[in-house]
């Protein structure tokens, strides 16, 4: 069980029921629960998906797309059946948000996949879970079971004569199952290799029936936003951005913890505030805003508001809402490595250019830090990751690349240190660096 | 073979939640894995059975996912997040104590079949870190005196 945390700017929306027993589906029901859903039986199609827009919730698995906008591409009629998937496979490192959701209020989850079906016009949804999140999976099924139980679930749903299905699903350990396409093929039966797109999940996904996938967080936002209106919940955030997120404070920091701050609140605070800044006197070196996949910022860049477009248009981008701050005792060509043994281990091994990509890069990055590295490697790293952008079926390679590049630029000179044979100039005294054990 | 009987119901209610048969095969691979303790040549064939597909299909799925396995492994498996936000708050030295304390390496099993040890990706415990799963239970903000701590209950449970 995870320690829940808090703190005065906190906003609470979708974290409004953690530690207040939600997981009982009569405490939910005591605490509004299900009555988004059945406002929502009493809605068109149409208001439902213009209330989601209209509210500016954005994906929160880290594309941070329009979600009302992604139902809207659903096709009215369709020969095949119509799906929601809930991507519970929260794989991406620095993020743990989607564990405090289905550990503290699993019938929100629920709630947001019946109203993303009413508002599609699906009659069944899928909740995937990650295989190691097996205590959450023991509480997702138990919820939907009471769900069923109560006859909120299954043939007629609160007497409108409608069907809803609802079914858990489970991972086996594969962070690229994360990534929508993989995720269906996962949920096939399949390895868990991206497909091409188009066509898009929306018009041709689940056993070729068109599909909405949305992340935990933003399903578990819908019920709130059908709740509260479109505009509360706008009002929450910055233009475009609306609502509040769960931010992930990791790394070095003296509170870290699952923070829910509006969108737009500034990263500076949330650091040195919400986080309570950097343990031992140390000083910031770098942050990693949202998820590894992110390009890095420094010391300088962090003044600015946590929104999709603001982090973009410094270069980098808001992700899947967990950072990670790292203080100036690291050394960055060893944060990258590790970062690099992440994607070349995770990597499905579809596309060559993210498979041979990663696992150069690895090797290069290896040498360099263990003083092998010549000058040449420093261009070369940053040339190999930039060829990777864009180059594959998913994301996978991007995300490899991107953080990479972003250290490559911004801690130059630390690469220089390693080079002739100079040892980590970060290693303690004495300490031999461990070896790279994934095969 | 023979399963439990939990994992027969559970599986006879779960393939009427897909159009197709094999798309249990995932999760049910790894409740098979929970029981037998790793994917045998045995098992593998039971379940390409009973979904109809051939061994080379299930062969290929579970080669994909990190979780499943086709070797024994220790009765509690030890796994050591290493990734990022563990890494900066000492990961590594907790992986480097369990190779001492448990006298294996990454992937080994000690002799007396008690323990496996895996330095494994992010578990989703990042603001918890460090952090390990021992079988499927999170162990988190850890020093290294707590790990000990840890060990010794479940050294203690396998021997009771």
């Amino acid at each position: 069980m995870a320690d829940l945390v808090s703190h005065p700017d906190e906003v609470r929306v979708v974290s409004k029921r953690f530690g207040q027993g939600a997981t009982s589906i009569d405490r939910y029901l005591a605490l509004d629960g299900y009555k988004a859903v059945q406002k929502a039986l009493g809605m068109q199609q149409d208001a439902i998906i213009n209330e989601v827009k209209n509210s500016g919730l954005r994906g929160r698995g880290g594309a941070g797309f329009n979600t009302g906008l992604k139902w809207s591409f659903v096709p009215k009629t369709s020969a095949k059946p119509k799906y929601i998937l809930c991507n519970g496979d929260e794989s991406e490192p620095g993020t743990c948000k989607d564990r405090l959701i289905f550990e503290h209020d699993p019938h929100a989850v629920i709630e947001g996949v019946m109203i993303a079906g009413l508002a599609v016009g699906a009659a069944s949804g899928y909740i995937y879970i990650r295989g190691e999140y097996r205590y959450l999976s023991e509480i997702m099924q138990k919820a939907i079971a009471d769900a069923y139980a109560k006859g909120f679930l299954g043939k007629n749903i609160f007497g409108s004569g409608r069907d809803f299905e609802v079914y858990w699903h489970g991972g086996a350990g594969a962070y690229e199952v994360g990534e929508e396409s993989a995720l269906m093929e996962s949920l096939e039966g399949k390895r868990g290799v991206p497909r091409i797109r188009p066509p898009f999940p929306a018009v041709v996904g689940l056993w070729g029936g068109p599909t909405v996938i949305n992340n935990a967080e933003t399903l578990a936002s819908v019920p709130h936003i059908i709740l509260g209106g479109a505009e509360w919940f706008a009002n929450l955030g910055t233009p475009k951005n609306g609502g509040t997120r769960l931010f992930c404070l990791n790394g070095h920091l003296n509170k870290p913890g699952v923070y829910e701050l509006p969108m737009g609140y500034n990263l500076k605070k949330m650091i040195y505030d919400v986080g309570g800044g950097i343990p031992n006197g140390r000083k910031l070196k770098a942050v990693v805003p949202g998820g590894s996949s992110c390009p890095l910022l420094t010391e300088s860049e962090i003044d600015v508001p946590m929104d999709f477009d603001s982090l973009m248009k410094i270069g980098s981008m808001l992700g899947s809402g967990g950072l990670v701050v790292v203080d100036d005792s690291t050394c960055m060509v060893k944060f990258a490595l590790r970062i690099m043994k992440f994607y070349q281990h995770e990597s499905c091994g579809w596309c060559i250019p993210c498979r041979e990509g990663t696992d150069w890069l690895k090797k290069t990055l290896i040498r360099f830090h263990q003083g092998g590295g010549i000058k040449k490697d420093i261009d070369n790293i940053q040339y190999l990751s930039e060829n990777m952008l864009g180059r594959t079926f998913c994301p996978l390679g991007d995300a490899a690349a991107l953080p990479t590049i972003s250290i490559v630029k911004k801690f130059r000179k630390e690469f220089e240190d390693h080079l002739e044979g100079r040892p980590c100039p970060f290693e303690k005294a004495g300490t031999v660096e461990r070896l790279p054990v994934f095969a | 073979m023979k399963f439990s009987d939990q994992f027969e119901a559970r599986l006879a209610e779960m393939v009427t939640h897909y159009p197709t048969k094999r798309s249990v095969l995932v999760p049910t691979l790894l409740f098979a894995q929970d029981e037998v303790g790793f994917l045998s040549d045995e098992v593998i064939s039971e379940i390409a059975g009973r979904l109809e597909l051939t061994e080379l299909d299930v062969r290929n799925v579970i080669s994909y996912y990190s979780m499943l396995t086709t070797k024994p492994r220790g009765k509690f498996n030890v796994q050591v997040c290493t990734n990022i936000a563990c890494l900066l708050r000492g990961g590594e030295e907790l992986m480097d104590h369990c190779e001492k304390k448990l006298g294996v390496g990454h992937k080994g099993t000690t002799p007396d079949g008690m323990f496996s040890l895996e330095e494994v990706e992010c578990i989703g415990a990042c603001s918890w870190a460090p952090a390990i799963q021992v079988n499927y239970d999170f162990h988190e903000n850890l020093t290294t005196e707590k790990l000990d701590k840890v060990l010794d209950e479940y050294k203690k449970k396998g021997t009771q």
